[in-house]
C-alpha cells in the first residue's frame, strides 16, 4: 500500500523537491533576517508627544542598533527604545538619564510646582526621561527600569525628512503644554 | 579541491547555526538549570551521585513571548533585574495587580502593573523576588515546560502555585 504511493510519487519528486529548496531558502533568508533585526540593527517607529522636540508628533521612523545595548556600554544621553515596564507588549522611546549609581535630581510634577526630589539609582537600573518634561510619561511614574528591559539605541533618523522649523518654537511650546494625546507608542521592527 | 570542500563545509556551518539561534530565540530553545533554588523541582540533591554532578536539563519555550500571558506556578526564565546579562528560573508567585504576602514578612505588597512577583522553590536558599521586588515581565524570556535531562525525570513541569503563600 505504502509501496504504491510512493510508485504514484514517482514524477512528482522533482516538484517536490524544488518546492522544499524554495522553502528552504526563504527560510533562511528569515533566519538572516532574525539574525540582524535582533543582533544588529533594526527599524522603529515612533510617535507622541513625549520626546517633543526632539522627535515630532508625527510617526518617525529611527534606526536603532542592538551591539551596544548588549554589551552595555549605554551612556546618559542617549535615546533608547525600551520595552514598557506597565505593559511589556509595548514599547517607548525615551532619554537615558542617570545610569546606576548615579544621583538624580528631578522635577515630578512641572506643571504644579517647582519642588525637586533627588533619587539614587539601584544597581542594574536605569533612569529615562522624554525630553517633553510636561506631559512624559517615564522613570518620574514608573521608577528606574531594569536595564533587561533596553531594547536598542537610536543613531539615525530617517523619516520626516525635514527638520522641525525653529522659527516657530513659541507656538510649538504652547502645543506642547496643551497637547492632550498621553498616548506614546513606539512600535519596533521585531517581527 | 581542499578549499571548496572547506567552503561548502563554511557555508553549511553557517546556515545550520543562524537557523539554531533563530528557532532557539523564537521557538523553542534547552538550557542547564544552575544551583539548588528550583530544588527539588530541577537539580534535587538527592544522595544519588549520578545526579549531584549534572545539572538538569530544561525545554523552554517561547511562545509565551507573543501576550504575555502567563498564570500562577508557570516556570519562566528572566533576565535578572540586576544583572541584565545573567538569566535566572523561577516561579511565578503573583501576577499583576494582586495583594502579595511571604510567610517570613508581614508586610502585604500590590505587584504594580506589567510586573510579576517570582519565588523559587526551594525557599532556605533562592534569590528571587523576596530580594529584588517584583520583576517587570518584559524581563521574562521564556516559559519552562518539560524536563530532557536526566532521563529518570524527564516530564512535564507542572504549573503548581508555590506552597504555603496568602492571597488577598
Amino acid at each position: 500500500m505504502v509501496a504504491t504511493i510512493f510508485r504514484n510519487l514517482g514524477p512528482y519528486v522533482s516538484a517536490i523537491k524544488a518546492a522544499w529548496g524554495k522553502t528552504f531558502v526563504i527560510f533562511k533568508g528569515f533566519c538572516f533576517l532574525h539574525i540582524t533585526s535582533t543582533y544588529v540593527i533594526s527599524a522603529a517607529v515612533t510617535s507622541g508627544p513625549s520626546m517633543l522636540p526632539t522627535m515630532e508628533l508625527r510617526p518617525n521612523v529611527f534606526l536603532m542598533e542592538k551591539i551596544s545595548t548588549r554589551f552595555g556600554k549605554v551612556s546618559r544621553g542617549d535615546i533608547v527604545v525600551l520595552r514598557n515596564p506597565q505593559d511589556p507588549r509595548r514599547f517607548m522611546t525615551k532619554r537615558v538619564v542617570g545610569l546606576e549609581g548615579d544621583s538624580v535630581t528631578y522635577i515630578s510634577n512641572p506643571d504644579n510646582d517647582d519642588k525637586f526630589e533627588t533619587i539614587v539609582v539601584p544597581k542594574g537600573g536605569v533612569w529615562v526621561e522624554g525630553d517633553n518634561k510636561y506631559i512624559s510619561n517615564d522613570s518620574r511614574n514608573f521608577g528606574p527600569i531594569s536595564y533587561g528591559l533596553i531594547q536598542g539605541k537610536m543613531f539615525w533618523k530617517i523619516l520626516p525628512l525635514n527638520d522641525i522649523d525653529l522659527s516657530g518654537i513659541n507656538d510649538l511650546k504652547r502645543s506642547i503644554r496643551s497637547c492632550k494625546l498621553k498616548f506614546c507608542n513606539t512600535i519596533v521592527f521585531n517581527f | 579541491m581542499a578549499t571548496s570542500f572547506l567552503w561548502n563545509y563554511t557555508k553549511k556551518f553557517v546556515t545550520a547555526s543562524i537557523i539554531t539561534v533563530t528557532v532557539s530565540d523564537r521557538y523553542v530553545t534547552v538550557i542547564p538549570v544552575r544551583g539548588d533554588s528550583m530544588s527539588p523541582t530541577f537539580n534535587p540533591k538527592s544522595g544519588s551521585l549520578m545526579e549531584d554532578v549534572f545539572d538538569d536539563y530544561v525545554l523552554v519555550e517561547k511562545f509565551c513571548l507573543g501576550k504575555y500571558k502567563f498564570s500562577h506556578g508557570d516556570v519562566v526564565v528572566f533576565r535578572s533585574p540586576l544583572n541584565h546579562k545573567e538569566t535566572h528560573i523561577k516561579r511565578i508567585a503573583a501576577l499583576p495587580g494582586e495583594w502579595f504576602s511571604t510567610y517570613h514578612n508581614s508586610d502585604v505588597v500590590q505587584i504594580p502593573l506589567g510586573h510579576c512577583w517570582v519565588e523559587g522553590d526551594n525557599t532556605a536558599s533562592s534569590m528571587d523576588s523576596k530580594s529584588f521586588g517584583p520583576i517587570p515581565l518584559g524581563l521574562i524570556r521564556g516559559r519552562v515546560t518539560h524536563v530532557v535531562w536526566p532521563p529518570p525525570r524527564i516530564g512535564a513541569v507542572k504549573s503548581i502555585p508555590p506552597q504555603g503563600l496568602a492571597f488577598f
